[in-house]
C-alpha cells in the first residue's frame, strides 16, 4: 500500500488510555450482585485415583453454597469443523476437574462460597481419600525398560494398527519402551535414540555425510517453561434467561465461544463472552481455558454469579507449560559451511494429556530455516505426570532452532567461518522449500523469505564487525562475546471474514473478533479497512471484546496469524464496501460505478460526489446487499448471524478472504547479541541486542517493535534464567512462584535494544503483511547462547537456561558439567 | 485435611502505635504473636497457610522503629527502616558503603520500598521444600528433603549443614557482620545487645529458628559502630537474575590497610550455610599481607576449606572461593545490565 495515511503509522490504540490509567477491567475486576467465589482442591500427588470424598463438614459450613465434582461435568463433546468433519472428543483428554489426577496440582473439585476465606476453609474441611498410582516426571525414565508409566495404559499416544482397508482407529494411550542398548550413551550425555513415533526424510543423507568436511553430533535440551501470563485464567460466570455469560481472558473472542459451547454442551448462541482485555496469552489460552467451566457450572448449581480467581501457583499448574524438547543433532557441513546432511532426533516432554506437536514441528522449521540438502527427522513425544503442555510462542520452532543454532555456531568456529556468513549461506531465499515431501512427492514452500537481507541489515545496525573484533578480549575478569541467530515461524492463515458498517452519522463501525491479548492487532488490522475507505481514524469505532456485539468469524491469535489473516479479511470487507459505494453513487448520481472512486470519506467521479454518510443513508434506503439484508453465501455462519444483527443500519462491508496465496506464510528474524561474562563468577549480562524482522509490510510500527523486542525478551528468558523444577522422587513442583521460576525482568535486558523491519511486502497477500509475534523468540534465546559460546568456547553448556553455575563449573573443569538430560532441574 | 494456598487465614491484627505498646503485646501474646515488619516474608507464609498465627503484630505505625540517626559513634538504624532508605541514606553511603550496596541489591525496587532492614536479617529460610510446607527437620519433622539423591538443591548449603541444608537468604547480614554491627533486642522492661555475627543461628543450635530472637522479643535497631567507617569495602551478590533474586552466594568485606598491607579485616559470606558466616580464620590469615590478588587467592582457598557439595550445588565452592578472593583483592565491577 503506497502513500498511506494509517497503515504503517503510529497511533493511539482504543484500549491504551484504559490500560495506563487502570480503568481497563480484566475478568477478576468485575463484581456482580450476590457473587460467589471459588477455591479449588488440587491433587497433592502426581498420579492418583480418588477413592472417596467426604464433603459433609464443608457443606455444613455457613457461607458454603455449592461443591462441584468431576462427575458433574458434561461429557466431552465432539467437534464439528467448518468443513462438516467430526473430530471425536478424546475421552482421556484434559478436563476441568478429575477423579484421576495425573499431575500434582490438578483440580479435583471446587467449592463456591460467599467469599474466598470461607471457600478455602471449606476445602480444608474436605477429606479426600487418594489411592496413589505409579508416576514419572522424567520422560527418559519412562522409556527405560520396565520404567514407570504416567497412565495406567502407557506413556505415549498412538493409533492401534488399522485393519486392511479400514481407517486408523482413534488415538489412544500405548506403551513405548526402549532397550537397554538404546541408553548406552546416556551417561556420556548423549540423547538415547530408541524407536521413534515419527520418521521422515528427504535427500541423500548418507551421501551428504560422506561428502561432509565436518560432522558434528550434539545433544542439547530446551527447558520446560511456563507461559507466565500476568493475568491468570480467572473467570466470572453467570446465567441470564438461559444464556451463559463468561468474563475471561482469551486469545480469541469469537472462537472461544465455540470452545465454551462445546465444553458446556450449549448452543453457541447461548454463550456470551466478555473479554475486552487479556493479560497475555503466548499460546496458553488460544480459545480460552477449560477451567472456565467450573464457575459456569457452579453458577448454575448455586443460582448466583460465580468468580473463580486463579492464583499464580494454580496458573503454573493448569495454565500449562511449553514442552521441553531434548534433541540430538548430527550435522554434516561442507568446508564452505553448507549443511549437506542433517539427522535430527527430537524427544518432546508431555503431560499425561493431549500431545503437543512441538517435537514434530521442530523438524519442519529447521528444514525451512537451514535448508539442509538432505534431512532425516525422528521424533517421539512422551507422557509424564506433569502439567498440561500447551503451545507457547513459536511452539516447536523455538526448540528446533535452539537445538540447531549452537551447532551452527560450533561449525563456524571449527571451519573458520564468519557466523553471519555461514547462516547467510544456508538461509532460505524467496519461495524456499521446507519439510519432507508429501504423498505426491512435493515439498511445501514459503511465500517469501528475505532473511538474507535481514542478516545483512543486522550486521550493519548492530555493528557486527567492530563488536566481533573485541569479542574474546579479556578485561580483568570480564570477557565479551557476540552471537547471531536466525529464526522463523508460521505467520499467517487465510479464509476469515471482515465486517463493518458505515452509518449515516458518517462513522465507520468495525466489528473486531480478535482477542485483545496485548498485541494490539484487535485494532491494528482494521486500519487497513479504514485506509481503503479513506476514513479518518477519529471517525472509526472499533467494537471488540463482547460477543453479543455481532462479531465476525475471526482467526485465533496464535501462530502469529492475525496480522496476515485479518488484514486480508479487512481488505476483502473494504473492497466489498467500496464496490457497493460505487454502485450506490452510480445509482444516485448517475454514470457507471467504475467511474467512481472512494477517497477522503467521499465517493467521487464524473465531477460529482457524495459523502459516505450519504452513501450510508442511501444503502439503508436501497436495502438488499447494501445494508446487509442480503449477505454473501461464502461467509462463515458466525458472520452471517452477526451481519444479520447489524443489517439495515448503513453501508455494510462484509466479505470472506478468498485471495489466492501461493505457498505457506512464514516470517523471519535475525537477532544479534553481545554478552559480557565474568569468568570468576560465571555471571553474565546482555550488553546489547538488535533484531531485524522480515514479516512483510508493517501495519503499526510501535506495536511491531513491541512484538519484535518483547518476544525476543521472552526468548532471552529461555537462555538466561527461566525453567521448571521438580523433585523426581516425589513428582512435585518446587518452583511455584515467579521468583523461583525466574522469567526475565526489564532489568535483565539491555536498556536500548534496537530493532528494524525490512518492510518488504509479502507477494502473496494483498496488504503485504505477515505476523511477527513468534519468530523473535528463538532469535533472542539463540543470539545469547551463541554469544556465550563465542566468549567461552564450545564446551560450556548442554542445556538451557545457562546460569552462572553452568559457566563457572565448565570453566573450573574444562568441560560441560551440566546434567544434560535430567528433566525439570 | 486438603491443602489450599493463597488465601490468608483469619487472625487478629494489632497495629501498635508505640514501641511500648508493641512490646506489651508481644509479652502478652508470647508464642502466638507473629511480628510483621514489611511483610515480604510473612505474607508468603500466611498466604500459603503453611504457618498460621492467631495474632499479627504489625509494626508500621511505630515511628520509633524507623529512621537512621547519628549516635556520635556511628549510626543507629531503626529495624523498620526500609531497605531503600538504608541504600539511599547519605551517611550510610558515605561511611558504610558496604551496607548501602548490600541493601540496594536486595530483591527488587518494589520490595526494597516495602521490606525493612530488620526484616531482611530476620527472615526465614528460603529452601523451597521447607517453604512449600514439607514436614522437614526445620518444620519439626525428621527428614531433610533437600538432601536426598533426587533433591534439587542448587541453592542450598555447602558449609555448616546439620540435618538441614537451608541457607541464610539475607543480603544485608554479611554487610552488617563485616561492620561489627550490634543488634538491639528488646522485650518489655529489658534490652540486650547481640553482635551481628551472633544474631544468626545454625541448625546445630536451633533447627527451627534462624536467629536468636525469642518469643516476646523484638529487634528494634541495628547499631553500626564507627570502627569500620570509611574502610575499604567490598560487596558482591551472585544471582541468576539481575533483580528479584536471592543470593546464590554473597560476600561482604571491610578492610583496613597501612602502606598497602592489611592491618585488620572483616569478611562475611551469605547463602552458603544456614547462617551468614564470618570468616575469622581468613581474617587472621590475611592480616599483615598485601591487599592484592595473591592474598585474595589464598583467602579464597582457605574460605572453602571443608565445604561439601550436594548434587546440584558444587558450583558454590568455586563461587564462594572467587568471591572471597575478590572481597580481599577489591575492585571488579559485577556484570549488570
Amino acid at each position: 500500500m503506497a502513500d498511506t495515511k494509517l497503515v504503517g503509522k503510529n497511533y493511539t490504540t482504543p484500549d491504551l488510555l484504559a490500560k495506563v490509567t487502570g480503568r481497563a477491567k480484566y475478568a477478576e475486576d468485575f463484581r456482580a450482585e450476590g457473587m460467589l467465589f471459588v477455591k479449588l482442591l488440587l491433587s497433592p500427588i502426581p498420579h492418583a485415583r480418588v477413592r472417596s470424598v467426604d464433603t459433609s463438614a464443608a457443606e455444613a459450613m455457613p457461607g458454603v453454597r455449592a461443591i462441584l465434582r468431576a462427575g458433574e461435568l458434561p461429557a466431552p463433546a465432539d467437534t464439528v469443523t467448518d468443513l462438516g468433519e467430526t473430530i471425536r472428543a478424546n475421552p482421556k483428554g484434559e478436563r476441568a476437574l478429575t477423579d484421576e489426577p495425573v499431575y500434582a496440582g490438578e483440580p479435583v473439585l471446587a467449592v463456591a462460597a460467599v467469599d474466598e476465606e470461607t471457600a478455602a476453609a471449606a476445602i480444608e474441611a474436605i477429606q479426600v481419600d487418594f489411592e496413589p498410582l505409579p508416576f514419572v516426571v522424567d520422560p527418559l525414565e519412562s522409556l527405560r525398560p520396565g520404567g514407570p508409566n504416567p497412565r495406567l495404559e502407557g506413556n505415549v499416544w498412538g493409533r492401534p494398527p488399522a485393519e486392511p482397508g479400514a481407517p486408523p482407529g482413534p488415538l489412544d494411550i500405548q506403551e513405548l519402551k526402549w532397550t537397554e542398548a538404546d541408553f548406552a550413551e546416556y551417561d556420556q550425555g548423549r540423547l538415547p535414540m530408541g524407536k521413534p513415533q515419527v520418521d521422515t526424510s528427504y535427500g541423500d543423507l548418507d551421501g551428504g555425510f560422506k561428502n561432509a568436511a565436518l560432522v558434528l553430533d550434539e545433544t542439547f535440551s530446551v527447558a520446560n517453561n511456563q507461559h507466565h501470563v500476568l493475568e491468570p485464567r480467572s473467570a466470572l460466570a453467570y446465567w441470564q434467561n438461559g444464556k451463559l455469560y463468561v468474563h475471561t481472558g482469551t486469545q480469541s473472542a469469537v472462537q472461544t465461544v465455540a470452545s465454551i459451547s462445546r465444553w458446556m454442551r450449549l448452543d453457541p448462541t447461548d454463550v456470551v463472552l466478555i473479554t475486552e482485555y487479556t493479560g497475555g496469552g503466548f499460546g496458553s489460552r488460544a480459545t480460552g481455558a477449560v477451567s472456565c467451566m467450573i464457575p459456569a457450572l457452579l453458577a448454575k448449581k448455586a443460582n448466583a454469579p460465580v468468580l473463580m480467581r486463579i492464583t499464580r501457583e494454580e496458573e503454573q499448574y493448569i495454565g500449562g507449560i511449553r514442552p521441553a524438547v531434548h534433541g540430538r543433532v548430527k550435522a554434516g557441513f561442507s568446508k564452505e559451511g553448507r549443511l549437506l546432511a542433517l539427522d535430527l532426533y527430537t524427544m518432546g516432554e508431555n503431560s499425561a494429556y493431549e500431545a503437543q506437536g512441538d517435537a514434530i514441528s521442530a523438524g519442519r522449521i529447521v528444514s525451512l530455516l537451514y535448508q539442509p540438502e538432505a534431512m532425516r527427522h525422528r521424533a517421539v513425544t512422551v507422557l509424564t505426570n506433569t502439567p498440561p503442555r500447551r503451545a507457547q510462542s513459536q511452539p516447536g520452532g523455538l526448540q528446533g532452532i535452539m537445538l540447531m543454532e549452537p551447532v551452527f555456531a560450533k561449525a563456524a568456529r571449527k571451519l573458520g567461518l564468519d557466523q553471519v556468513a555461514i547462516r547467510r549461506l544456508n538461509a532460505p531465499e524467496g519461495k524456499a522449500p521446507f519439510g519432507p515431501p508429501d504423498r505426491e512427492g512435493q515439498r511445501g514452500y514459503c511465500t517469501s523469505s528475505f532473511i538474507k537481507q535481514a542478516l545483512d541489515r543486522g550486521r550493519e545496525v548492530f555493528g557486527w564487525e567492530e563488536r566481533k573484533a573485541r569479542s574474546g578480549q579479556r578485561t580483568g575478569s570480564k570477557v565479551r562475546g557476540v552471537g547471531v541467530a536466525m529464526s522463523s515461524f508460521v505467520a499467517g492463515s487465510t479464509g476469515f471474514d471482515g465486517l463493518f458498517v458505515i452509518k449515516p452519522d458518517g462513522r465507520m463501525y468495525v466489528q473486531s473478533g480478535v482477542g485483545n491479548l496485548g498485541t494490539e492487532s484487535f485494532s491494528d488490522v482494521h486500519r487497513v479497512a479504514a485506509e481503503m475507505m479513506g476514513m479518518p481514524w477519529e471517525q472509526v469505532t472499533i467494537n471488540w471484546g463482547d460477543t453479543s456485539q455481532n462479531l465476525p468469524w475471526t482467526c485465533v491469535s496464535g501462530g502469529s496469524q492475525t496480522t496476515h489473516a485479518m488484514t486480508r479479511a479487512a481488505h476483502a470487507a473494504a473492497s466489498d464496501a467500496i464496490a457497493k459505494a460505487r454502485e450506490i453513487a452510480a445509482r444516485t448520481l448517475g454514470g457507471r460505478p467504475e467511474s467512481y472512486q472512494v477517497a477522503n470519506g467521499r465517493v467521487s467521479g464524473n465531477g460529482r460526489s457524495m459523502s459516505l454518510a450519504d452513501v450510508a443513508r442511501r444503502a439503508v434506503e436501497l436495502g438488499g446487499k447494501y445494508d446487509g439484508h442480503e449477505l454473501p453465501e461464502n461467509i462463515n455462519k458466525v458472520t452471517t448471524i452477526s451481519a444479520t444483527g447489524l443489517a439495515g443500519q448503513g453501508l455494510m462491508g462484509v466479505a470472506r478472504d478468498t485471495y489466492p496465496r501461493d505457498g505457506a506464510s512464514f516470517s523471519f528474524v535475525a537477532g544479534f547479541a553481545e554478552v559480557e561474562v565474568d569468568v570468576e563468577t560465571g555471571q553474565y549480562r546482555v550488553v546489547d541486542y538488535t533484531a531485524i524482522g522480515d514479516s512483510g509490510t508493517i501495519i503499526h510500527p510501535r506495536a511491531y517493535g513491541g512484538q519484535l523486542l518483547g518476544r525476543s525478551v521472552l526468548g532471552m528468558g529461555h537462555a538466561l534464567s527461566q525453567k521448571t523444577v521438580y523433585d523426581q522422587h516425589y513428582g512435585l513442583s518446587l518452583a511455584t512462584r515467579f521468583y523461583q521460576s525466574r522469567p526475565p525482568t526489564i532489568l535483565d535486558v539491555p536498556r536500548n535494544m534496537k530493532h528494524e523491519a525490512l518492510d518488504i511486502p509479502d507477494p502473496e497477500t494483498p496488504v503485504g503483511a505477515r505476523g511477527i509475534g513468534e519468530p523473535p523468540v528463538a532469535a533472542g534465546a539463540c543470539a545469547i547462547l551463541n554469544a556465550l559460546s563465542d566468549a567461552l568456547g564450545d564446551d560450556v553448556y548442554r542445556r538451557a537456561p545457562v546460569n552462572l553455575d553452568t559457566i563457572l563449573m565448565a570453566l573450573e573443569h574444562g568441560r560441560p558439567m551440566q546434567e544434560p538430560l535430567t528433566a525439570h532441574i | 485435611m486438603a491443602i489450599v494456598h493463597d488465601v490468608i487465614p483469619p487472625f487478629q491484627l494489632f497495629q501498635p502505635a508505640s514501641l511500648d505498646e508493641a512490646l506489651d503485646l508481644l509479652e502478652a501474646r508470647g508464642q502466638d504473636a507473629w511480628v510483621m515488619a514489611g511483610g515480604m516474608d510473612s505474607f508468603d507464609w500466611l498466604k500459603d497457610r503453611t504457618k498460621r498465627t492467631s495474632a499479627v503484630v504489625e509494626l508500621s505505625q511505630v515511628t520509633d522503629l524507623q529512621g537512621i540517626r547519628d549516635t556520635g559513634n556511628g549510626l543507629e538504624i531503626g529495624a523498620m527502616t526500609t531497605l531503600t532508605d538504608v541504600a539511599e541514606h547519605p551517611a550510610v553511603r558515605e561511611h558504610f558503603g558496604v551496607l548501602a550496596e548490600a541493601a540496594g541489591l536486595v530483591a527488587s525496587p518494589q520490595i526494597r520500598n516495602q521490606g525493612t532492614l530488620g526484616g531482611n536479617v530476620s527472615q526465614d529460610a528460603r529452601c523451597w521444600y521447607y517453604r512449600r510446607g514439607w514436614h522437614c527437620y526445620r518444620a519439626g519433622g525428621n527428614i531433610c528433603y533437600a538432601d536426598t539423591p533426587t533433591a534439587v538443591n542448587r541453592e542450598h548449603a555447602i558449609l555448616g549443614a546439620d540435618r538441614c541444608v537451608a541457607v541464610s537468604p539475607s543480603d544485608t547480614a554479611p554487610a552488617l557482620i563485616a561492620l561489627d554491627a550490634q543488634m538491639v533486642i528488646r522485650r518489655r522492661g529489658d534490652e540486650r545487645l547481640v553482635e551481628a555475627a551472633d544474631y544468626f543461628r545454625g541448625p546445630g543450635v536451633d533447627i527451627t529458628r534462624m536467629t536468636v530472637l525469642q518469643p516476646g522479643e523484638l529487634l528494634t535497631a541495628i547499631r553500626i559502630p564507627s570502627t569500620w567507617a570509611d574502610a575499604d569495602f567490598y560487596f558482591e551478590k551472585a544471582r541468576d537474575r539481575q533483580v528479584w533474586d536471592f543470593p546464590l552466594v554473597n560476600v561482604a568485606s571491610a578492610i583496613k590497610t597501612n602502606g598497602g598491607r592489611i592491618t585488620d579485616a572483616r569478611i562475611a559470606v551469605g547463602a552458603v550455610a544456614a547462617r551468614p558466616l564470618r570468616l575469622e580464620a581468613v581474617e587472621r590469615a590475611i592480616a599483615g599481607r598485601p591487599k592484592n590478588d595473591e592474598t585474595g587467592l589464598m583467602a579464597g582457598q582457605m574460605a572453602v576449606d571443608g565445604a561439601v557439595a550436594l548434587r546440584h550445588n558444587a558450583y558454590k565452592i568455586p563461587l564462594m572461593r572467587n568471591l572471597v578472593r575478590r572481597a580481599v583483592r577489591g575492585v571488579s565491577t559485577p556484570v549488570t545490565t
